[in-house]
């Protein structure tokens, strides 16, 4: 575009201190450099901050459990981070789908806490909790760009689903405690309370050290079943030394490898939290869903840990401690839909399952890290947290 | 093209403070002059006129009707009962392609579209000093990082008020808050965003350092942008994504809940800052060794 033959411009043009040869190649350290102090604070800094296990009183496992018992923490809030590998094939909305249909009384509203929870079933999530008393708590499940938040202030359980804009609201009978039933654990808090029901002559529990946890000492306590047959490696819990609250679950398979579910919080306080966290009107313009009647059954689908057999209503429960089996029947005779019967399905879902066969018959064993289930040919359906052979044991014992 | 004559400038050494905001104001009046750079802004402020009037359209029945059952951009469902949401919502759909485009067009273009129309030479007679006018030029595309966004805010605000009721909003945590103070929100996320640019500001100008030619460099930011969000949807790389660019860009969806989650946003700004640091120092190393009489 514009002319410049000039020879005088072009000395201008060049920088009063343009440096050349090695000076020159002498500046790029400098980006170089900023990106390895940032790989440096990246990877030193969390090892910096982990300043050791906290020095504690010493204590046993019985007084440690006792504290747990005792902890009456009525008002908290913060951040859970809940991770769950059960070792599932990774089939996305579908398995959602699956686990909500699963759940059955769910309404087809999506804001409905039956359905959404199990979506905690895989994955990791991050989760608020806020609790002020027995009447008014909080829990919300952050989602990218959309949050879902379940309620509960006095009579009122709300369930609010900001991503579709939709409300479910029911109330509670009055009787307290009932809100817990509600819902499928979340809290560090509901798995080790789950995981302590199971802790009897079977299970050897030890105090096993002390660590940090959201910035608070803790004692951590060591669960591990002394039966064979489960899957079950181990349970460590991480109780608040001043609270006696559990800040942190871990359940570790027996085979090995990266925790089945791993609750913990990241953040936590014990301040009253903000009343208007508690406060929640519909907005205009969201669909409310209406929960007809009251106190129904808690029939939502297993949840990944705790005590399987809880969770189902009208089942039989077979064994004791952690090798204990849920039976029960699906009615129908035919079982899981085979390959000759269900067509495409059943082959897909005999590709999920090994086939095995006892003296109850044949069947198909479907498998995770931590939960197998054996759904015999005749309808019949045992599951738990225990080895198959222990599964076609039961079976053939059943028959 | 640049008019870097700015009253003072005959000081032949250590040219004053005075003397950069001169040359800050006329690369400003120069970039914003630009067809090109009106055409961009003309279509950031399009987006959130097209996203209202859709939704308007689609839920003429009347508010309660279902609003996409959770389909489309962030805040898609409240919209028809909050105008307020539409500034969200357009955030949330401008920023992982429209915004960050056309900053890396204005980036790219600053330094290599100098070098090719031959004007290079002459902003760098006036005795600025090469460090300076590329913290100009820096600060220029950072200007219209800021400008972009507030484009698209000011554009969502004024249709979200034509078309549907403004009032005390839900945050998504479910609690209340003021209008006011959701607009103070809606102020911060625009902060936000404009802030979640600067990296992608950074590494347009590194690459406008590169070549001579503007198209080049505009061609190659824009497809690197491409390709990093792309590579951010690839769950096989969760290694590397928390250290991709847009990686946290949506996380100013959590200044809309109550209270505040900051981690998310914290790691976002911490990002962004890491990568102007890099690419901006990069920039200032190719930028002052460079032969420009070529």
């Amino acid at each position: 575009m514009a002319p410049y033959e000039s020879d005088d411009a072009m000395g201008a043009a060049r920088d009063e201190d343009l440096p050349t040869g090695r000076r020159k190649a002498a500046r790029y350290v400098v980006p170089v450099a900023v990106v390895g102090v940032a790989a440096a604070t990246i990877g030193l800094v969390p090892a910096l901050a982990d300043s050791g296990d906290p020095d504690l009183p010493k204590i046993t496992a019985q007084q440690l459990v006792d504290r747990i018992a005792k902890s009456d923490v009525q008002r908290f809030s913060g951040t859970v981070k809940v991770s769950t590998d059960l070792g599932l094939p990774n089939l996305g909305g579908l398995a959602n789908g699956l686990a909500s249909g699963a759940a059955g009384g769910g309404d087809g509203s999506s804001a409905d806490p039956r359905s959404k929870l199990t979506e905690l079933v895989s994955g990791t999530h991050t989760l608020r909790v806020a609790a002020d008393g027995p009447d008014r708590q909080k829990l919300s499940l952050l989602e990218s760009g959309s949050e879902y938040s379940l309620i509960h202030d006095g009579r009122d359980v709300w369930g609010y689903d900001s991503k579709s804009n939709e409300v479910h609201h029911s109330t509670t009978a009055g009787s307290r405690g009932q809100h817990r039933a509600e819902r499928p654990p979340a809290t560090p808090e509901d798995f080790a309370a789950e995981a302590l029901k199971a802790v009897d002559d079977t299970t050897s529990v030890t105090v096993d050290g002390t660590a940090q946890v959201a910035g608070r000492d803790a004692y951590k306590l060591l669960i591990k079943p002394r039966q064979s047959g489960t899957t079950v490696g181990a349970v460590s819990i991480a109780v608040d030394a001043r609270t006696g609250m559990p800040l942190k679950f871990t359940l570790t398979p027996r085979s090995g490898g990266a925790a089945v579910l791993d609750a913990g919080f990241t953040q936590v306080s014990f301040a009253r939290p903000a009343a208007s966290t508690f406060d929640f009107t519909p907005p205009e313009g969201a669909k409310v869903t209406e929960e007809k009647g009251h106190g129904r059954a808690p029939e939502h689908a297993p949840e990944g840990g705790g005590d399987l057999a809880d969770g189902l209503g009208g089942a039989t429960v077979l064994g004791e401690g952690w090798t204990s089996i849920a039976r029960f029947d699906t009615g129908g005779r035919g079982g899981a839909p085979s390959g000759d019967r269900g067509g495409a399905l059943g082959g897909f879902l005999d590709s999920l399952g090994d086939q095995v066969s006892g003296k109850f018959g044949k069947g198909t064993v479907f498998s995770t890290r931590l939960v197998n289930a054996l759904i015999t040919d005749d309808g019949k359906v045992y599951a738990g947290a225990v080895t198959k052979d222990a599964l076609v044991k039961a079976a053939n014992a059943g028959k | 093209m640049s008019r870097a004559e700015a009253p003072g400038a005959p000081a032949r050494r250590g040219p004053g403070p005075l003397w950069s905001v001169g040359l800050l104001r006329s690369e400003l009046v120069t970039t914003l002059r630009r067809w090109r750079t009106l055409a961009l802004l003309a279509v950031l402020a399009a987006v959130p006129v097209l996203v209202g009037i859709a939704v308007r359209i689609e839920t003429r029945g009347g508010p309660g009707a279902d609003g996409g059952g959770g389909e489309g951009p962030a805040f898609m469902a409240q919209i028809t009962n909050n105008g307020l949401f539409l500034v969200f919502t357009a955030l949330a759909a401008t920023l992982p392609f429209f915004l960050p485009m056309a900053v890396g067009v204005v980036a790219g273009d600053s330094i290599a579209g100098e070098a090719g129309a031959g004007t290079l030479r002459y902003l760098l007679v006036a005795p600025a000093g090469r460090t300076r006018l590329l913290l100009v030029k820096y600060a220029t595309v950072l200007a219209f990082c800021l400008l972009a966004t507030l484009v698209v805010a000011v554009s969502a605000l004024a249709v979200g008020a034509l078309l549907f009721p403004l009032g005390d909003l839900t945050t998504i945590s479910g609690t209340s808050i003021t209008f006011a103070e959701g607009l103070g929100r809606a102020l911060l996320i625009a902060l936000v965003v404009a802030a979640s640019l600067v990296g992608v500001a950074a590494l347009g100008l590194f690459v406008s350092t590169l070549t001579n030619s503007g198209i080049a460099a505009m061609a190659t930011t824009v497809g690197l942008l491409i390709t990093v969000q792309i590579l951010d949807q690839i769950p096989q790389l969760h290694a590397v994504r928390p250290y991709l660019f847009p990686h946290y860009w949506l996380s100013f969806a959590d200044l809309v809940r109550d209270p505040v989650y900051w981690d998310d946003l914290v790691r976002n700004l911490g990002l962004q800052a890491l990568y102007a640091a890099v690419f901006g120092s990069a920039a200032w190393a190719r930028f002052t060794t460079k032969d420009i009489s070529v």
